[in-house]
């Protein structure tokens, strides 16, 4: 069954918690990585590694680069499931 | 120094520097992958490796040059011990001859097996580097990388790329608990030297202030340095195990 935005969004959160070390509330929907979030660009592709391996899903390059807020991030999982 | 439940991967492993490298790093405890071309003898330098220095030790045949070959090699390691935490480039080879003579094919070899091997095993092996927050990255160059050779235009090329390879990468990722330094042996007692000539060779000898050729085991104690907590401030670097042929 498809994930509801919802769930991908508590799931985007951790991993992001996770990977940037950035406490839950700072992870709103409109969060940007670099500019909100104290990503650099090397964080930024640890963090799209991350999402790869907790959806089991692949993130090209291309489509990675544009994913710079979590929302961007939320709905381009869910368009992929 | 130890490097106990270590995972090492070593590529040219079956002889040479390679072969040196990957039993200095068994006598620290580390495990080994060893990386060569033929299976058999990967698996026998394994198998000798471990009943010498009672590690846990495996042969994987790889084509370094080769996108797949290196990824499946790497799947593998993570599969059998569940991190890397210290990879070795070493694998090399010669396809000397003046540069009005050397064909494309003897250049593209050189540089797919010397350098591109070494972008292929750091792109994915430091991708388990980076989740752990820790790796040793240790490039095998030459001194001819840095001071170039008539006859090897092709070799040098490709071993002073992987010095500006490695400054990159410690550039990247030396904020990840990750460093890589490059060791630039001089001329060392092996197969690859033997086929120099007598006179090339004596002629070399006489302009090394330690008046000698190097031996293998002489590379594998700098690059045992390196992949040791000892050297963890360093990184970027090119070490010479020369004899001082640069100065």
């Amino acid at each position: 069954m498809a994930l509801t935005e919802a769930e991908v969004y508590e799931k985007v959160k951790s991993v992001i918690v996770e990977q940037l070390g950035v406490s839950e509330e700072e992870v709103t929907m409109d969060a940007s990585y670099t500019e909100d979030l104290g990503a650099d660009s090397l964080d930024t592709v640890e963090l799209v590694m991350a999402l790869e391996e907790e959806f089991g899903t692949e993130i090209a390059d291309e489509e990675a680069e544009k994913l710079t807020t979590v929302r961007k991030t939320v709905e381009h999982i869910l368009k992929q499931s | 120094m130890n490097l106990k439940n270590k995972t090492a991967i070593v590529t040219g492993a079956s002889r040479g520097i390679g072969l040196e490298i990957a039993k200095k790093l068994a006598s620290y405890g580390a495990n080994i992958v060893c990386v060569a071309t033929n299976q058999e003898r990967c698996t026998q330098t394994a198998e000798e490796l471990e009943k010498t220095y009672n590690v846990t030790c495996i042969g994987i045949q790889t084509d370094v040059a080769n996108q797949e070959s290196v990824q499946a090699l790497v799947d593998k390691t993570i599969e059998k011990f569940g991190a890397i935490d210290i990879l070795v480039n070493n694998a090399g080879i010669t396809r000397d001859n003046l540069l009005l003579r050397m064909k494309p094919e003897d250049w593209d070899a050189v540089i797919e097996t010397n350098l591109k091997s070494v972008f292929l095993t750091t792109k994915y092996a430091i991708k388990h580097m980076l989740k752990n927050r820790s790796g040793k990255i240790i490039n095998i160059a030459s001194v001819v990388g840095v001071i170039g050779n008539a006859g090897q235009a092709n070799y040098a090329a490709s071993k002073a790329g992987i010095i500006g390879f490695t400054k990159s990468i410690t550039k990247e990722f030396g904020g990840k608990g990750i460093t890589a330094n490059v060791v630039a042996p001089g001329f060392i007692e092996t197969d690859m030297i033997q086929s120099l000539p007598k006179e090339y060779l004596d002629n070399i000898i006489s302009q090394i202030p330690l008046k000698r050729l190097g031996k293998a085991e002489e590379v594998a104690n700098t690059v045992a340095f390196l992949a040791s907590d000892l050297s963890n401030y360093i990184t970027g670097e090119v070490i010479a195990v020369d004899g001082g042929i640069q100065l």
